[in-house]
């Protein structure tokens, strides 16, 4: 791992590996106040047509940008952050899901003190983050 | 019902204010599973020289919660939300949020664009302080399942 201070263009700078179950579901319902019952009930998540019950995107973009936070020390650091909800994390209900994130630098600019950070997020073997960014600051 | 493309344009009202609690920002942290100590433990984050305990980045997520939930509750925008479904997320922010904050955000719909039966729509999401400065700004875009 690279440190904060001395970013390589293409260094992998974190990486992560998270196991989301549906308790941790249940939870970042209730913290972040989406209650939509997809995230938790395999009735509803089948009867509109779902492989299951799937975790929130912003769960998956919220613990892939915690990733480069927990690298960082601080949130103050992130100044932006984007990213496409390209495949569901389907979350079984005994053994939950493996999610991977892998944060490489993408971009350095050590005059204007920035960076961005791709991320690669995995479940299954596939990425379910298309374009995923961070932007940070350097200082 | 089909998305009214009226409302492409449409401003919203502030939402009501959200007091930004410190065990609110410990229990989002645990939720997105956060380690870093200035999150969770008042004196790492004077040591970093923030006020109080500074929130995720994904943080701002739950006022834009309250934003979209007036969009979908506006009986003329055409939206249900099981046709819902979160495409894209774009934040960029002025500064982090501090515990003690008060934030509102006030939602523009600022694209509606037809895809067949379905439809796509952007919203900006501008979150304010209690002094109606500037913290952050977060576009999403939302896909609308239409009737095939």
């Amino acid at each position: 791992m690279t440190s904060p201070g001395r970013i390589m263009l293409g260094d992998t700078v974190a990486k992560s590996r998270y196991h989301v179950t549906r308790e941790s579901l249940v939870r970042y319902a209730g913290a972040s106040g989406d209650f939509n019952s997809i995230h938790y009930r395999d009735d509803v998540a089948d009867a509109v047509g779902l492989p299951g019950v799937l975790a929130h995107g912003m769960l998956t973009l919220g613990l892939a940008t915690q990733c480069v936070v927990d690298w960082l020390g601080d949130p103050a650091r992130i100044t932006g952050y984007r990213a496409r909800f390209t495949k569901p994390v389907i979350v079984a209900p005994d053994e939950g899901a493996v999610v991977e994130v892998v944060a490489k630098a993408a971009q350095v600019d050590e005059a204007a003190g920035t960076a961005r950070i791709d991320l690669t997020v995995t479940f299954d073997g596939h990425a379910v983050l298309g374009k995923s960014q961070v932007w940070i600051s350097l200082r | 019902m089909a998305v009214n493309p009226a409302i492409e344009g449409r401003v919203y009202p502030p939402t009501e204010p959200y007091l930004v609690g410190r065990e609110k920002i410990r229990e989002f942290a645990r939720a997105v599973f956060a380690t870093n100590p200035t999150s969770f433990d008042v004196d790492s984050a004077r040591a970093a020289g923030h006020t109080d305990l500074v929130a995720p980045p994904t943080f701002p997520v739950i006022v834009q919660e309250r934003a979209l939930a007036q969009l979908v509750a506006d009986p003329t925008s055409g939206i249900e939300p099981v046709n819902l479904v979160h495409s894209t997320e774009h934040a960029t922010s002025v500064r982090p949020v501090i515990a003690g904050d008060e934030l509102s955000a006030v939602l523009t719909v600022t694209n509606v664009t037809s895809r067949g039966p379905h439809t796509l729509l952007v919203a900006d999401i501008e979150i304010l302080d209690a002094t109606g400065d500037h913290v952050s700004t977060m576009t999403s875009t939302l896909f609308v399942r239409g009737e095939e």
